[in-house]
């Protein structure tokens, strides 16, 4: 049986659960009204519906990812949310404003309070570090002085105060993108738009990056949104997950949930490359689907939640006095929960592993019967 | 070469460099807002106006395929409404400008389409107007390109400004076509061209040099 399935089947009938109550609707910083996007045929290209029926609010203050694979979309949802990309239909509210409905200087002005981030770090070569910083101060007309006090703060909060006179093309990929960060942030907004701004960068760079995002949702309440093809920038961040697909959201969630209840198979196939529940090869290559003559049976326990699914064994070994082996194992705390699996051999024939799954099922485990090995 | 004829020489110089200064200047204040809205004109962009951006993108190839000679010639009733005359250097201005124009413009169109998408978005994202992404980030990230495309019609114009020689617009080509030819002086042809290729080397050296000085994006290598 597939471990996903039995746990759609686990899962309510409710589409998505409502993250945010209704009251608290008017609370919400960026909230899409039934919002639909088509770009017309243009030349040789066909016209394209790239967002249809989104229908969600992202709360004030919280991190938000927002997952796809290319092409699914996310590009053109965040584009809205910054107003430079219009609806085909409905509307997106941003901060209590439509900002769906204004253009020229009014929709200017609100974009200053939405801040983003990029893949490519899109700063300007011409500039130093600093005065890639004081840009949007520039455009919104700040005086020199009150600029460069806030350009230092700014490098000072992003930790690059001593690359101020740099310019990109003598940074490295996380120098730059603490640079987009101060930049988004100068105007201080209150969202900031996070557009795979950690894909071009290396895993460690990445964590460090992530571990700024937090640090600045934190201290300074911006509700940050963050684009990604990958889960584990969600993971490590985000506190409320939306899986788009094909133009939809598919599946709505906190992350946590997500990572234990994936339900729908984009969703799956994100997580199976996240959290790596794959068994080895050793295991498998080893694995036989008839019982045989002392050897194990191989379960798998799904952990989530805060189920101490890491006493399982000891458990098992204290209070069934079954010897069991541990073969694989892998948990990690994902918001603040437990998220994981556990494959163990049981020795001692059928009536030992019925045993065994018996008190596992009765205290909430997910239990999965995968094979048997010598 | 008698003194008097070095004295040509260095008068006609004077000449040339005051016909391509003046026109260079003139050009480059037409030619490069026209490059920058041909640049930034098409359908979907900054000041996305198709039809103007067609039109315009006509009337610069046509005013760029007609031979410059030709051109001299057939504009002598606007030299004379604007410079008084069709003779001598001033005159020789107006044509020179006129075919400067269109020549910058292209250029400074290729710069700044140079300059990667995806600044304008990111200045559009926070609030800037079209003007000022023209004149905070399109400009002064096309600027080495910028450079090069005036030091090449400067280059273009000290040809040109030889041209004009041959209808009266005195100068250095004025010098070698009515001496060095006419006249069946070698020596003071040979003097004419080593003036010129003097001219143009320094202007492409120093173009280089500000070019490169301008230039962040390679600056460690």
């Amino acid at each position: 049986m597939n471990v996903h399935q039995s746990l759609t089947t686990a899962r309510p009938a409710e589409p998505f659960p409502s993250l945010v109550p209704a009251s608290a609707a008017s609370e919400a910083m960026v909230r899409f009204e039934t919002v639909s996007k088509a770009y017309p045929a243009y030349r040789d290209k066909p016209s394209v519906q790239a967002l249809q029926e989104i229908d969600f609010a992202i709360p004030r203050g919280s991190i938000t990812g927002v997952i796809g694979r290319s092409g699914a979309g996310k590009s053109s949802l965040v584009r809205l949310i910054n107003g430079l990309e219009k609806p085909s239909t409905g509307r997106v509210i941003v901060d209590g404003r439509e900002i769906s409905a204004l253009a020229g200087k009014e929709l200017r002005l609100a974009q200053r309070s939405i801040g983003m981030i990029f893949q490519h770090f899109n700063l300007l070569s011409s500039r130093t570090a600093a005065d890639n910083i004081a840009l949007p101060l520039e455009i919104a007309g700040w005086s020199r002085a009150d600029i460069a006090v806030r350009v230092e703060e700014l490098l000072e909060l992003v930790g690059i105060s001593d690359k101020f006179d740099r310019y990109p093309s003598e940074l490295s990929g996380g120098q730059k993108q603490r640079i987009g960060i101060a930049r988004a942030l100068a105007t201080r907004p209150n969202v900031l738009l996070s557009d795979e701004a950690t894909s071009a960068l290396d895993p460690q760079t990445t964590r460090a990056i992530l571990d700024l995002l937090a640090n600045i949702n934190r201290e300074l309440g911006v509700t940050i949104v963050l684009i990604t093809h990958e889960m584990s920038v969600v993971r490590q961040l985000a506190k409320e997950v939306v899986v788009i697909d094909g133009g939809r959201i598919v599946e709505r969630d906190h992350v946590a949930d997500i990572f234990t209840h994936p339900r729908h198979p984009v969703t799956q196939a994100f997580l199976s490359e996240a959290v790596g529940d794959s068994l080895p090869v050793s295991l498998t290559s080893r694995l036989l689907p008839q019982p045989i003559a002392s050897g194990q049976a191989v379960i798998r326990v799904q952990v989530r939640g805060t189920d101490a699914g890491d006493t399982i064994v000891a458990r098992l070994a204290r209070e069934l006095a079954i010897d069991v082996a541990l073969l694989s194992a892998r948990i990690d705390e994902i918001g603040g929960q437990h998220v994981g699996s556990l494959t163990i051999g049981i020795p001692g024939g059928d009536a030992a592993t019925k045993q065994a799954v018996g008190y596992l099922s009765q205290n909430k485990f997910l239990v999965e019967r995968l094979g048997y090995v010598a | 070469m008698s003194r008097e004829l070095i004295n040509l020489i260095i008068q006609a110089t004077g000449e040339s460099l005051f016909m391509v200064s003046v026109a260079a200047l003139v050009a480059t204040s037409f030619g490069l807002p026209l490059g920058v809205f041909l640049a930034t004109s098409r359908k979907g962009e900054l000041f996305a106006a198709p039809a103007v951006n067609g039109l315009l993108g006509v009337i610069v190839n046509a005013a760029r395929s007609t031979p410059f000679i030709i051109l001299v010639v057939a504009i002598i009733p606007f030299t004379r409404l604007i410079a008084g005359t069709s003779i001598g250097s001033g005159a020789a201005i107006v044509p020179l400008t006129i075919a400067a124009t269109p020549f910058i413009a292209r250029l400074v169109e290729a710069a700044i389409r140079e300059v990667d998408g995806g600044l304008i978005e990111t200045a559009s994202s926070f609030g800037a107007s079209p003007l000022q992404i023209v004149f905070k980030v399109l400009i002064p990230e096309a600027l080495p390109g910028l450079v090069l495309a005036l030091t090449l019609a400067v280059v273009s114009l000290l040809g040109y400004s030889a041209m004009v020689g041959a209808v009266g617009g005195g100068g250095l080509g004025d010098l070698g076509i009515r001496y060095g030819y006419q006249r069946f002086m070698p020596e003071m042809m040979l003097a004419v061209v080593v003036v010129l290729i003097a001219l143009v080397q320094t202007v492409q050296t120093a173009g280089d040099y500000l070019a490169r000085r301008v230039n962040r994006r390679l600056r460690h290598r």
